[in-house]
């Protein structure tokens, strides 16, 4: 299935932007490692190539999550492209997970 | 910092030492507790809340503080960790889901807390999450181990044993799934309970249930509601332990207040009529007073002066603070309805100066009208003000106008709860209360004081006179008699009215009729000393005649003695002529006289 790409919307803001993803996760954890491969997933298929994905583990650093304001995992925070998004939960619907992260041209409307 | 009015608690918070409250003061402190051990309880330091809940909230358990917006769920938790660090050395956690960390500090150094220098100390950790709910998109199951997990880190880096989780009410509604929330929720408390860490959990009170979320359904040990309403455009603040288990507690509202020193509460009903009882009089500063009172007031009792206006309530008071001070001890003048310096000139003009007092330090005056910041606030100024002074003496001058706005219920458990804040300890007091001369007192407090003086105005012949009579003085013999008390240049007199065939005299009327009988007793006085000189007048001519008629007796009983004398000369002389002339004759009897002879 085919997507239009960013660049082809002719908005001319950001035609091509890069995803930077930080997912918050504690330890290993069913719901953590659901996210992590759902996320993958989404992202190769929408993102291939222009997309990272920083994977941080609480559990290791508690602190992080006063610092980052993570309460629940997993939390998936857009750090770009702005604005800043948080989507908090394993990431199994994938219709709330694309239209969290505005992966999907369904929040565009044609302009 | 914290403080406890009108109780007996044994605890004392400013010594820093121990954890753990005595038990066996607990335990007297709820007489009608559980039977069994007595529930650990860790002090929250507001005394006054210690005092309800018979010493401090569950340990190891959770606790709901609920409450509207503003009503000070949030300061209560703060009270409950500055004290847990600085006086029971249990260091504590405070997690706010509301407010930044600076804001949180911020606003509590107003009140003394300076929480920045508690985690410099190592005593205190703040966490600090927002949470938007707009910025959070709900995406499948999770869980709130990151707050599990830097909730460990805290609670490991200071040693807590306190935990204070302000409004996780704020978590609801944020992730999508609130059946999550509540069941980590759920797990959290448990978690904390089993970590050996006595939790508030503070939430925002709901139209049908205590909490909006209902997180008072597990959290289940222990509830307070918190209440703040504003009547008649006062405000009062007031407290409940909704729920204790395990433990006896007090059930009624207790009014609180946000002072400048934090969180006050005033328990009313924890006084517990244990109060010792004196046997010691001390002087109203009336002696005549003191006559009716036996010999004056007892210490700590309480005495209600009542009566219309004008009739002179103000200047007993002020006779009692005069001769406390007089006598070396302290006094306190609470002034409802005038200034400290028109008080002090009214009693001037009837010759009482209690200024030498107040420069000398003994007198201490507060004017304060209580609609002017409510009435709890005024409680716990007056309650400071005895933390802060202790006189022997205490004065409330038209306390009347307490009942301004409020309702009379509320005026008297005010009024009583002022009165059981002095008697508890041992003050002597009085009160003025503006009646309307019957024997019964608008703010129904007559049942609480121990004497009860009446001053009524009667009008008689076109003017007021003023009548003292002692309704009741509990323990005491006193006079039943009515007083006419007069206000003098030098003080309050006290003078026996008139009681005599025209009723009761006061006044002119009194000094009339006082008039009218030293007059009859003058003239009678005259009377009886004319009559005293015409009866010694009388006496002496009597007297006189007396010793005329004698004379003449005498001379008459001389005149018979001497008629008698001549009488027997006279006879013998006869004799002896018929014996010279019967010898002549020769007569036979004279012959046979001689022969016989």
């Amino acid at each position: 299935m085919s997507q239009p790409r960013p660049s082809d919307d002719g908005t001319g803001t950001n035609p091509d932007p890069f995803w930077d993803l930080c997912l918050y996760v504690t330890g290993q954890s069913p719901k953590c490692l659901r996210a992590i491969e759902n996320l993958r997933r989404a992202c190769e298929e929408h993102l291939a190539g222009r997309y990272r994905i920083e994977v941080v583990d609480l559990l290791e650093n508690p602190r992080l999550a006063a610092d980052d304001q993570i309460l629940a995992v997993p939390t998936v925070v857009r750090r770009l492209p702005a604005p800043i998004r948080k989507l908090v939960g394993d990431l199994s619907d994938t219709d709330s997970l694309l239209a969290g992260l505005q992966l999907r041209p369904s929040g565009r409307t044609a302009t | 910092m914290l403080y406890l009015y009108g109780g007996n608690l044994s605890v004392t918070p400013d010594s820093g030492e121990g954890k753990h409250m005595d038990k066996t003061v607990l335990k007297s402190l709820t007489t009608d507790g559980p039977i069994g051990p007595e529930l650990d309880k860790a002090p929250t330091g507001i005394r006054g809340l210690d005092q309800i809940t018979g010493g401090g909230l569950p340990r190891d358990r959770v606790t709901l503080v609920a409450g509207s917006a503003g009503a000070g769920k949030t300061l209560l938790g703060l009270e409950f960790l500055v004290a847990g660090a600085r006086e029971y050395g249990e260091p504590g956690v405070l997690v706010s889901f509301e407010e930044s960390e600076a804001k949180v500090t911020l606003n509590v150094r107003s009140l003394g807390f300076d929480l920045d220098e508690l985690q410099r100390d190592g005593l205190l950790a703040v966490l600090s999450f927002r949470v938007e709910p707009s910025e959070i998109v709900a995406a499948g199951e999770f869980d709130f181990e990151p707050l599990f997990a830097i909730l460990d880190d805290a609670i490991v880096r200071v040693g807590a044993k306190r935990v204070v989780l302000d409004t996780i009410e704020v978590l609801f509604g944020a992730f999508g799934d609130d059946s999550i929330v509540r069941s980590e929720l759920s797990r959290l408390a448990r978690w904390l309970e089993d970590r050996g860490v006595t939790v508030i959990v503070t939430g925002e009170r709901g139209d049908k249930s205590l909490t909006r979320s209902g997180i008072e359904e597990y959290v289940t040990d222990c509830v307070i509601v918190l209440d703040h309403r504003v009547t008649e455009e006062i405000s009062t603040r007031r407290l409940r332990v909704v729920k204790y288990r395990g433990s006896a507690h007090g059930t009624n509202e207790y009014p609180f207040l946000i002072s400048a020193r934090g969180f006050v509460v005033l328990p009313i009903t924890s006084i517990a009529l244990d109060y010792g009882a004196s046997d010691e009089r001390i002087s109203t500063g009336i002696a005549r007073l003191d006559h009716m009172l036996s010999g004056g007031l007892f210490r700590g009792s309480t005495l209600l002066v009542s009566g219309t206006a004008g009739t002179g309530k103000t200047s007993v008071g002020a006779h009692m603070v005069n001769s406390a001070c007089a006598r070396g001890e302290g006094a306190l003048l609470v002034l409802f309805e005038e200034s400290p310096d028109q008080y002090l000139r009214n009693m001037r003009s009837i010759g009482l100066d209690l200024r030498p007092w107040v420069d000398a330090g003994l007198l201490r005056i507060w004017a304060a009208r209580p609609s002017a910041f409510g009435m709890e606030t005024h409680l716990a100024a007056l309650a400071r003000l005895l933390e802060a002074e202790t006189p022997s003496v205490a004065v409330l001058d038209g306390i009347s106008s307490i009942g301004h706005g409020i309702s009379a219920t509320e005026a008297t458990s005010m009024v009583a709860r002022k009165i059981d804040l002095l008697k508890a300890r041992q003050i002597t007091t009085l009160i003025t209360v503006l009646g309307h001369g019957g024997e019964t007192s608008t703010e129904n407090v007559s049942s609480m004081v121990d004497t009860w003086l009446l001053l009524r105005n009667v009008e008689t012949d076109g003017e007021r006179n003023r009548l003292l009579f002692v309704l009741k003085s509990r323990g005491t013999a006193h006079s039943n008699q009515v007083r006419e008390f007069v206000l003098t240049s030098h003080g309050v007199e006290l003078i026996d009215v008139y009681v005599g065939a025209a009723g009761v005299l006061a006044g002119s009327a009194r000094l009339a009729q006082q008039a009218t009988e030293r007059d009859a007793e003058a003239r009678q006085a005259d009377e009886l000393a004319r009559r005293g000189r015409e009866l010694r007048r009388s006496v002496m001519e009597r007297e006189a005649h007396l010793v005329a008629v004698q004379d003449q007796l005498d001379a008459e009983r001389a005149e018979i003695d001497r008629i008698d004398l001549r009488e027997r000369h006279r006879a013998a002389d006869t004799d002896t002529d018929r014996s010279a002339m019967g010898v002549r004759r020769w007569a036979d009897a004279a012959l046979g006289n001689g022969e016989q002879r």
